[in-house]
């Protein structure tokens, strides 16, 4: 199924909550955040479709428009074919709700997110940094993350000496 | 419910009071492949669950890309990966050039293919050869690493580099076979060939080493699925999926070949023999696709013509290659500046530690040690 095939199918299902069909080298559905558990689960679940498998899940950061992209790339092994889903949360209140429900390599992927950029999954069952220390400030994958001088007293500076 | 585990029940004198052990292992330990570590709760020998902690290895990597540009990242790639650092090569290069719309010619993919298939056999045999090691056979280990230098020989030859490339570039590779490489390239393979045999006469069927891996961490497709397992890992549970084979790029549908996946042959499919298995199987596809390249590599130059400033136009582009341990994901997101917008590399190592706290529940401590090693991890990529 291609993606505007399929952009009309979620369409039809869900109304307002799928936005834009982005055209593109690989266009790219926009969901709702609020309906993305449900739209995954459609996809997930209906035998037509079958996107068993999250390959990757992404978060990026447009400070320009306000927004934090988390973006799915999502395959089916079964019936061998791809799509993308592209949900914005606003980057004053990054929250939406989790996948892990859905697959469960969520779990990881979204704890990265997470760490790096911030977002927070609602429902998620293990929410916490995956690849920095816990006591770490900032989620440095934003674009207006500045980089700490020091760690615990440690200088993260190193003037050159030549 | 027992995934593959033992059914074990631990007997104890009546009496004595009995209580859970968190035992620490890692981050530094001969088998976990590089900086990870585990935190155990055990019941006498018996794992409740194994909570991987990771992170140790974190270099940044992907913020790395957003300040050194496009061509300036290659040499970033290799550390991804640094078992196989080509096809994370290749993943950098073609996502650059899916995004700019650059062909690559003919004579430069098949030195990517060559290149990383060669890296795939390397990677293969630490992969078997360590495993060997982790679970108390040294001396496949010796054996896998000798095949291994030959192939470090060959890509020293090509490259200049033993273990961190920087081989390929955006638009080709950096460069051309060197004069009388592909008779040295071929008569590796004669030689390599039986060994496979051999080395599966030497340890793979030996009895200790098929009780230490047969029906140990049985994973189903499904599991295998929902946790996006990949390569080996995937195929080891009886999912025939390969990219190169199922979703092919570079000249990879000019090729003949097999993808091996788990039967269970001595055991239960998807069990920690069969993802060894698949990797054995593997060294013998990969043998077959470098003869067929070796072969046929075509005349022309090995590098497109791609500006030094290269500002790929705003939009983003998602890549996948087979790298030795799967399906190794690669999203960029151009601004139409020099430096991109966002990079994200998925690994098939962080997908299969994240099945880990699953697949330990019910274990023998001592199979953490032979589940690690047949995932295949490599601590680094699991990191960036």
């Amino acid at each position: 199924m291609d993606a505007a095939a399929l952009h009309q199918t979620l369409q039809a299902r869900f109304g307002d909550a799928i936005g834009t069909l982005e055209s593109g080298m690989e266009p790219a559905i926009r969901v709702a955040p609020a309906a993305i558990v449900g739209v995954c689960t459609y996809l997930k679940t209906d035998p037509a479709l079958g996107f068993d498998c999250l390959s990757n899940q992404s978060g990026v950061d447009y400070p320009a428009r306000h927004e934090i992209e988390v973006v799915y790339h999502l395959i089916s092994y079964r019936l061998r074919h791809a799509c993308i889903l592209k949900v914005g949360v606003p980057r004053d209140n990054p929250a939406m709700p989790s996948v892990a429900g859905v697959w469960r390599t969520a779990i990881w992927q979204e704890r990265e997110i997470f760490d790096l950029l911030g977002v927070v999954f609602d429902g998620h069952p293990d929410l916490r940094r995956i690849l920095l220390p816990e006591d770490w400030v900032g989620h440095p994958l934003r674009k207006d993350f500045v980089e700490p001088t020091e760690y615990h007293g440690i200088s993260t500076k190193r003037e050159s000496m030549l | 419910m027992s995934l593959g585990g033992y059914d074990v029940e631990v007997q104890r004198p009546g009496g004595l009071a009995t209580e859970e052990m968190t035992l620490n292992m890692g981050p530094q330990h001969p088998s976990t492949h590089g900086v990870l570590r585990f935190i155990v709760k055990a019941d006498g020998e018996v794992m409740r669950e194994a909570i991987p902690d990771v992170g140790y290895l974190h270099r940044s990597i992907e913020k790395i890309a957003e300040k050194v540009g496009y061509h300036g990242f290659m040499p970033y790639t290799d550390r991804v990966d640094y078992v196989a650092a080509m096809p994370c090569n290749q993943g950098w290069a073609m996502v650059s050039e899916k995004l700019a719309g650059i062909e690559v010619p003919r004579r430069a993919e098949y030195c990517r293919v060559i290149a990383c298939e060669l890296n795939r056999i390397a990677s293969h045999l630490l992969s078997v050869g360590s495993m060997g090691m982790d679970i108390g056979a040294y001396t496949p280990f010796t054996h896998a690493l000798r095949e291994r230098e030959y192939i470090n020989d060959l890509l020293e030859d090509l490259c200049g580099a033993r273990l961190t490339f920087n081989y390929m570039r955006i638009g080709g590779v950096a460069w051309d076979l060197p004069p009388e490489w592909v008779p040295k390239a071929v008569a590796f393979l004669d030689r390599f060939e039986p060994l496979i045999d051999e080395y599966n006469a030497l340890i793979s069927y030996n009895k200790i080493y098929v009780e230490r891996l047969a029906n140990v961490a049985v994973i189903t497709a499904e599991e295998a699925i929902d946790y996006n397992l990949v390569g080996p890992n995937l195929r080891g549970s009886g999912v025939k999926f390969d990219v190169r084979k199922d979703l092919p790029y570079s000249v990879y549908p000019e090729f003949e070949f097999d993808v091996p996946i788990g039967s269970g042959e001595v055991g239960t499919v998807g069990d920690c023999f069969d993802r060894y298995m698949v990797r054995i199987n593997e060294m013998k596809e990969s043998c077959r696709i470098l003869r067929q390249a070796l072969a046929g590599v075509p005349e022309g130059s090995v590098l497109a013509k791609v500006p030094r400033k290269f500002k790929p136009p705003a939009g983003d582009a998602y890549v996948r290659v087979e790298s030795a341990r799967g399906d190794m994901g690669w999203y960029c997101v151009s601004d139409g500046s020099e430096y991109p917008h966002r990079v994200k590399i998925r690994t098939g190592s962080f997908t299969a530690t994240s099945i880990i706290d699953k697949v330990s529940r019910g274990l023998m401590l001592a199979d953490l040690i032979a589940v690690v090693a047949s995932f295949d991890l490599v601590a680094p990529e699991i990191d960036r």
